[in-house]
C-alpha cells in the first residue's frame, strides 16, 4: 500500500532544525535559568525520534551514522573527566571554576569548567535515550 | 478588568479539557482518542500562556515550546500508529 506522507515529510524537515536550536538555547541557559545538560539532551533526542518517526530506522542510520552507545560512553568520560580534573589542580573532587572572558562579538562572558559537566550528560542522555529507543523499535519483528 | 477575562478563559479551557477527557476515555474508537488527547496538549499550552500572562512572567515560555514540541511527536506517532500498525519501521516499502 502506497501512502502519501509527503507533507509531514516537507514539515519535519524544517520542524527538525526549530527543535535542535531550542535545545541548543536550553543548553546554554542552563546556567541561571530553567535548562540544562539533562534537558537539552532529552530535548535533542525528541528531534532524533521525530526524525526516526517520520523516515525509517536505516534511512536515519545512514544520514546520522554514529552510534549511540560510543556517544554515551563519551558523555560520560567527559563528565567523570572533569570531576578528576579538579583533583589535578589540588582541590576536592568535582570542584568547579568559572572566569569572566572578554570575548569578540559577545562581549563579556562567563565560562566555567560545568560547561564541560554539563556536556557530558547531556551526550549521555542522548546516547542512553536513543539506544532505549532504537532496541525497542528493532524488537518488534512481525 | 483584563485579569477577570483572563480567568473566565482559564475556567473555560478547563471545562474544555475535562470534556476531551471524557472523550478520550469514553472515546468510541481510536481516532476519537487521538484527537481528545491532540486537543487536551493544545488547550494545556493556551493555559499555560494565559497563566503566564497573568503572572507577568516570561519564565513559562520554554513549558510552551517543550510541550508543544511533545505534543507534535505524540500526535505523529499515534496516526502512523493508526495507520500502519507501526511506530517506528525498520526499512520503508517506497
Amino acid at each position: 500500500m502506497r501512502i502519501n506522507d509527503l507533507l509531514l515529510k516537507t514539515v519535519v524537515r524544517i520542524v527538525v532544525f526549530i527543535i535542535l536550536t531550542l535545545a541548543i538555547y536550553l543548553f546554554f541557559a542552563g546556567h541561571y535559568s530553567p535548562g540544562g545538560g539533562f534537558i537539552g539532551g532529552l530535548v535533542i533526542a525528541s528531534a532524533f525520534v521525530l526524525l526516526y518517526l517520520t523516515y525509517d530506522l536505516e534511512t536515519v542510520q545512514k544520514g546520522i551514522p554514529v552510534d549511540f552507545k560510543v556517544v554515551a560512553a563519551i558523555g560520560v568520560l567527559l563528565a567523570v573527566g572533569t570531576g578528576f580534573g579538579s583533583v589535578l589542580f589540588g582541590v576536592d573532587f568535582l570542584t568547579q571554576t568559572a572566569h569572566h572572558f572578554n570575548l569578540p562579538l559577545v562581549g563579556d562572558k562567563e565560562l566555567g569548567t560545568v560547561m564541560i559537566f554539563e556536556l557530558g550528560v547531556a551526550l549521555t542522555v542522548v546516547g542512553v535515550v536513543m539506544t532505549i529507543i532504537t532496541s525497542i523499535a528493532e524488537g518488534d519483528e512481525d | 478588568m483584563i485579569k477577570a477575562v483572563l480567568g473566565l478563559a482559564l475556567l473555560f479551557f478547563s471545562i474544555t479539557i475535562v470534556i476531551c477527557l471524557y472523550r478520550a476515555i469514553k472515546g468510541p474508537t481510536l481516532p476519537d482518542r487521538v484527537i481528545a488527547l491532540d486537543t487536551i496538549g493544545v488547550n494545556l499550552l493556551s493555559m499555560v500562556a494565559i497563566i503566564s500572562l497573568l503572572q507577568e512572567t516570561t519564565a513559562y515560555l520554554e513549558v510552551i515550546l517543550i510541550l508543544g514540541i511533545l505534543s507534535f511527536i505524540g500526535t505523529i506517532a499515534f496516526s502512523k500508529f493508526i495507520e500502519r500498525g507501526v511506530i517506528i519501521e525498520r526499512k520503508s516499502d517506497r
